[in-house]
């Protein structure tokens, strides 16, 4: 039988491998679904890399299993292998491959951290449009006071700010999001709405500021692919478009204590009529259930008292709420 | 008499003692190293057990989406005490302190550590970290997980807290001791014939874990001092509403705990470097490449460790940064699988229990190493930290990479610490379960974490159940793994048959004394004669 030659192998175990990885790549059904512009960015990268990974992955192995399979003592042989103790151009290939793959990735992953908006966290935009971080990099001395305080704040926001199309520019919506043991708070500072659900139009552009009352939380929606730490003493921030309609999970990912696992909730995605609906029929209740609480001062009460109204509305149970006064 | 007199040139009897260890011996100050490693390696497998039946009543507690075998309170505690025990009460004094302290001075020809009596108190430093680990958990036991940031560990079970505190301060500590030991012993006390190059890889994958955990462990003794504190002298370090700064507390942590990883890894691919040459009858491929991988490995360690906090309060630089650093750990590591993937090749390989155990280490590493290269990228983790996947991926490097590891150390030098042979059929029956379990419990972790499931949880999502029952059974699979092991080391120890001073025909310099060796190792000194992976040549050849 005629011996079939060692580069028509290679080349068919490389054209196989490449298929198998591109497939395994693009075929996967590993992520949840996709319901945020950042989810496209983060599925395309995590997918390349599944590429790189599933190849490197079927060459190792199957010369793992090659080796171990061709390479076994047979029976009766007590003789040592081959006395090969190095291949100088082999080890610089396998150090040079590698690390150009490491560079090649780890650039993409900067420009995909450009295109999330990781590079804007604290953009904060002034009433007339100019842009504070930019500021602060011009003499605080021109500043007033007040100015200079806006601008250092504005530097120590962490988390993802707006998407590089958008960068300056002040989102639609703008939600105040709490995190305590073990559920969500969500103000919308524009209509004073207090809710344990996030409710977003679909295909805006939204902002999260996020904090923390007790411990550290962390807030992720796994169908937008992202995760921001809620801390205490620090501010933090998420920026995103949800572009499909739809209920999705928010899930407290940091431990938070005994009932960690417990401390989701939901974001619900509306089309922007849906939205105003919910924006409207929440603004009337809020008028016309707590009239009187209305010309109260919120920062008299007790966070317990203050919440008190809102419990039913966020699911919240009053023994969680009185964690807040301790 | 000053223990710093005890050289590699010194022949003769150094200290009083009897001419062979008595069984209580090994229950006291003893400055052998060869008892000392013993007595790390049992304590520290004492522990694995009691770490493994923790995550047992994890894996059960996770069969059902609710909380209802456990208080939710107490699976926080057990969760917290896993991952504290496994890190460092097992394979930290295991891998280092167990087969550091009974192999290199017997690889390098000395006749004990450079500081016997130091070498004695690390050992007895981290019987304290055990008792206080073990007596938390009549407090309650610490419950804000091994990271224990605050505020979370600073109002939840303050006891408990103080006293984990204090136990991973004295592993710390007994880490410290050790490590100067280590360093000292290698660079002053090798036979004259040993230069740096001729040294077991072994001996250089302990040197480089040295040189990490003397310059990272200070750093998490000082975070954790500081924590301590604010439980219980009223100051503010990480109390926020007192201006403390809580992310200061991560950087104290994770500039530690990230090179910890490097800690756990590297003796065990020093392990695998001596396992996989003498079972596949070949010298290993890319000596100096390997050494000096270990040294870069625990160099780039050192500045990697923001990508534990890319959803902390990290600004983008150092996201941006700390992604590309650790990306490039990825080439060393790279480095050293290739090197024994081509160890193996034109091999005769003998599947021995200790092979199977390196080859299967490999296979799993490649998984984990792969896994890690997505994690450690910014745009990937800010999805899935904190989730199954980070769990899943640290386990194929821990479980299916350093546990595998001491295993492989075991069966391949139980016959040299104990003198008896390890019965083989029982030795894969051991490694298949171990195998099967390994991959059933932590592959279908990695589509639980991408899906949607935090880690850290005792409630969950009920649509995860089924991916979580497979993981359940695994996780019994292995718990089951663990019998034929104990019934094996048990039995042979005292009835197994008789190992001879060489049984696999080995080159390195612990093979050339009597198996177990006697209380100063040789006689008389060894020399080197050839390479310690001269196999494949002639030794004449090599030593002319």
């Amino acid at each position: 039988m005629k011996q079939i030659p060692a580069p028509l192998w290679t080349l068919t175990i490389g054209v196989i491998v490449t298929l198998v990885s591109l497939w395994v790549g693009f075929n996967n059904d590993w992520l949840p679904e996709q319901a945020s512009a950042q989810s496209v960015l983060v599925d395309n990268f995590f997918n390349v890399m599944v590429v790189i990974g599933t190849a490197l992955f079927l060459v190792v192995e199957g010369t793992i299993v090659y080796c171990m399979v061709q390479f076994r003592r047979r029976k009766g042989d007590d003789t040592d292998g081959l006395a090969i103790d190095g291949n100088l151009p082999l080890e610089a290939f396998w150090t040079a491959i590698p690390a150009v793959i490491v560079i090649g990735l780890g650039i993409y992953s900067v420009q995909i951290f450009q295109d999330m908006g990781g590079f804007a966290p604290g953009d904060q935009v002034h009433e007339h449009g100019t842009r504070l971080a930019q500021a602060s990099t011009a003499p605080l001395g021109d500043l007033t006071a007040a100015e200079v305080d806006e601008a250092l704040l504005a530097q120590s926001v962490y988390g993802i700010g707006a998407p590089l199309d958008k960068e300056g520019q002040a989102a639609d919506l703008e939600v105040n999001v709490a995190g305590m043991q073990y559920a969500w708070i969500f103000t919308y500072p524009n209509s004073g709405i207090v809710d344990g659900e996030l409710h977003v139009p679909v295909n805006a552009d939204v902002k999260l500021n996020i904090s923390a009352n007790d411990v550290i939380h962390s807030f992720w929606v796994p169908q937008f692919r992202l995760k921001q730490d809620a801390i205490p003493g620090k501010e933090t921030e998420l920026r995103f478009v949800a572009t499909k309609p739809g209920t999705y999970p928010v899930v407290c990912a940091e431990l938070c204590g005994g009932y960690h696992g417990a401390m989701r909730t939901q974001v619900i995605v509306h089309s922007p009529s849906e939205f105003n609906n919910w924006l409207e029929q929440r603004t009337a209740q809020a008028e016309t259930g707590t009239a009187e609480t209305v010309a109260i001062n919120p920062a008299d009460l007790t966070d317990a008292d203050y919440l008190a109204p809102y419990g039913k509305a966020a699911g919240v149970e009053s023994h969680l709420l009185a964690h807040l006064s301790d | 008499m000053a223990q710093a007199n005890i050289t590699g040139e010194m022949i003769g009897n150094s200290f009083p003692h009897p001419d062979k260890w008595k069984w209580y011996h090994y229950f006291t100050f003893n400055v052998d190293h060869k008892v000392i490693g013993i007595q790390y390696l049992v304590s520290a497998f004492f522990f694995y057990l009691v770490g493994g039946a923790m995550a047992l009543v994890m894996r059960a507690e996770l069969a059902t989406p609710s909380s209802d075998l456990v208080d939710p309170n107490f699976y926080n505690a057990l969760l917290t005490n896993h991952g504290t025990i496994m890190i460092f009460l097992w394979i930290v004094p295991g891998a280092i302190g167990g087969f550091g302290n009974y192999l290199v001075p017997l690889m390098i020809g000395a006749r004990d550590m450079a500081f016997p009596k130091l070498n004695a108190l690390a050992f007895w430093i981290t019987v304290p970290a055990g008792l206080l680990i073990v007596g938390s958990f009549f407090f309650g036991g610490a419950q804000s997980g091994w990271t224990s940031y605050p505020p979370l560990s600073l109002i939840t079970a303050n006891t408990a807290q103080s006293m984990w505190i204090l136990a991973i301060v004295c592993a710390g500590t007994s880490s410290i001791l050790g490590a100067l030991n280590f360093i000292i012993t290698i660079w002053k006390m090798r036979v004259p014939s040993m230069g740096w190059n001729d040294m077991p890889l072994f001996c250089w994958a302990i040197l480089a874990t040295s040189l990490l955990a003397l310059f990272s462990t200070p750093v998490l003794a000082a975070g954790l001092v500081l924590l301590l504190f604010d439980i219980n002298f009223g100051t503010s370090f990480f109390r926020p509403e007192n201006g403390g700064d809580v992310v200061m507390y991560q950087h104290l942590f994770w500039f530690y705990s990230h090179p910890a990883v490097y800690l756990m890894i590297l003796p065990i691919f020093g392990i695998m470097s001596e396992v996989i040459p003498v079972h596949a009858r070949k010298p290993i491929f890319g000596y100096k490449a390997i050494a000096y991988s270990s040294l870069t490995i625990c160099i780039i360690g050192l500045f990697v460790w923001v990508h534990h906090m890319f959803t902390s309060g990290t600004p983008p630089w150092m996201r941006m940064f700390f992604t590309v650093s650790t990306l490039i750990v990825a080439v060393p590591t790279g480095v050293k699988i290739f090197s024994w993937v081509a160890t193996l090749w034109g091999g005769k390989i003998r599947y021995t229990s200790a092979m199977l155990f390196a080859i299967g280490l490999l296979a799993m590493f490649v998984f984990g190493g792969l896994s890690g290269v997505t994690l450690g990228t910014a745009p990937v983790d800010i999805h899935v930290h904190d989730t199954y996947y980070v769990v899943a991926h640290f386990h194929y490097v821990l479980f299916g990479g350093s546990v595998f590891g001491i295993y492989a150390g075991l069966y391949h030098w139980f016959p040299k610490i104990t003198g008896r042979m390890l019965n083989e059929p029982l030795g894969k029956v051991h490694f298949i379960l171990t195998f099967i379990g390994t991959n059933l419990t932590f592959l279908p972790m990695h589509e639980l974490g991408l899906k949607g499931m935090p880690r850290r949880v005792a409630m969950y999502d009920p649509q995860f159940q089924y991916i979580n029952i497979i993981c359940t059974i695994g996780a019994f699979v292995l718990g089951l793994s663990i019998l034929p092991f104990l019934i094996n080391a048990i039995w042979s120890w005292s009835n197994g048959p008789k190992a001879s001073g060489n049984p696999w025909n080995a080159k390195t310099l612990e093979w050339t004394t009597d198996s177990p060796p006697i209380i100063e190792n040789w006689d008389v000194l060894p020399v080197m004669t050839e390479g310690p992976y001269a196999y494949g040549e002639e030794p004449a050849e090599v030593s002319s």
